[in-house]
């Protein structure tokens, strides 16, 4: 039990700091394949899941990972995977504010935006390709038939195309998944 | 940043809780609510340069955007107390959809408005990915750029996207490697080659 606990929370904390530019569910094809594929803690539908359900309550998203540690290992479980993908890297953002605080425009010199921007300009498109990978890998993963990749592209066009919140979204796709119309 | 408004952690806190509690499929719209219009401790242009930030370092961004904007006014025990606010109570929250999942997920019902939940999300994933595209579109377009370099720069944020959705989605090469094979390329190209004006 303690193994497992430890691989995880190791596991997690250092996925979570390579997460860089997109937030955590860049990283959750790698959660998933060390959780589910190769230490067989939860199936690939359970991994789902947990993302669909961190998405309908409020808070940050990255929480799915929270019900993921809940699920293998109960309260501990839950405890020790938040703490894992959350304070190292909070750790990290403090040590960053308080240096830019501290020398405060050091780093704003005409090199230094430069270097930041052609940064943000080589992350953003990683970013946009590694999300899209993302969406398509949860698809493949919750084992989507047609009419819930249908869904799951009108629920991305409503959410680009308008202001909606996402959590009605999710709530359409709960009716349409009762209905049984997936 | 050479403000010296205090505010309390206690205050910090409730901020963050209460934006937290609202952000139902995510918090990061709210925090622009919240931070910019109601409680007015950052400026548009503020707030604009501290998620830049917060996308940038590693982790969740909205946990580090909490950090930072939490330190800022409160130092590092507001850090801390901006950080606990947004997780506190939804932490308790998703445990309880994990005890009800865990009791109902033997219901047939239950499984497929699961299986709809998680078609829908894994939507709403996607729909961030077109906009984080579209945003990269608009900010190659640089007025003041050259045409040549203009259309040289996007042509390549475009081949690193499609690089990177096949590296982590069908390769499987996981984000580490996908991240320090092409940002390193992408920088040396943005930074050196077609620069950014």
């Amino acid at each position: 039990m303690n193994d497992k606990l430890g691989g995880l929370s190791l596991h997690l904390a250092i996925l979570s700091l390579s997460a860089i530019g997109g937030g955590v569910v860049l990283v959750a094809p790698d959660i998933h394949d060390y959780v589910a594929v190769q230490n067989h803690w939860l199936s690939s539908e359970q991994f789902s899941a947990m993302y669909a359900l961190a998405q309908a309550a409020p808070g940050p998203n990255v929480l799915f990972v929270t019900l993921i540690g809940w699920l293998i290992a109960g309260w501990i479980g839950a405890l020790a995977a938040t703490v894992a993908v959350i304070v190292p890297s909070s750790l990290l953002a403090l040590a960053a504010a308080r240096l830019a605080g501290a020398g405060a425009g050091a780093g704003s010199g005409t090199r230094g935006r430069r270097w930041a921007a052609a940064l943000r300009a080589a992350l953003a498109p990683l970013s946009a390709g590694m999300l899209a990978a993302a969406g398509w890998g949860f698809l493949r993963m919750s084992n989507a038939g047609a009419l819930a990749i249908l869904l799951a592209l009108a629920a991305a066009a409503a959410v680009y195309g308008t202001k909606i919140n996402p959590v009605w979204l999710i709530a359409a796709g709960a009716l349409a998944g009762t209905a049984g119309i997936l | 940043m050479n403000t010296n408004e205090r505010i309390s952690c206690w205050r910090l806190f409730k901020l963050f809780s209460q934006m937290a509690l609202l952000g139902f499929g995510g918090v990061l719209p709210f925090a622009y609510s919240y931070l910019v219009e109601r409680s007015g401790w950052l400026s548009d242009a503020e707030f604009a340069e501290q998620l830049g930030i917060a996308q940038l370092l590693p982790g969740p961004t909205i946990c580090n955007l909490a950090v930072i904007v939490g330190q800022r006014f409160g130092g590092v025990g507001g850090a801390f107390a901006a950080l606990g606010g947004l997780l506190a109570a939804p932490f308790f929250i998703v445990i309880g959809l994990g005890i009800a999942y865990r009791e109902l997920a033997a219901s047939a019902l239950f499984g497929n408005a699961l299986q709809g939940m998680a078609a829908a999300a894994a939507g709403l994933v996607l729909a961030t990915a077109a906009k984080l595209a579209k945003g990269m579109w608009q900010g190659a377009a640089a007025p003041q750029a050259a045409r040549r370099d203009v259309v040289a720069r996007r042509i390549a944020q475009e081949v690193l996207l499609v690089l990177a959705f096949v590296g982590l989605g069908m390769l499987k090469l996981g984000l580490i490697t996908v991240v320090c094979a092409l940002a390193p390329l992408g920088f040396v190209l943005f930074a050196f080659v077609w620069r950014l004006p």
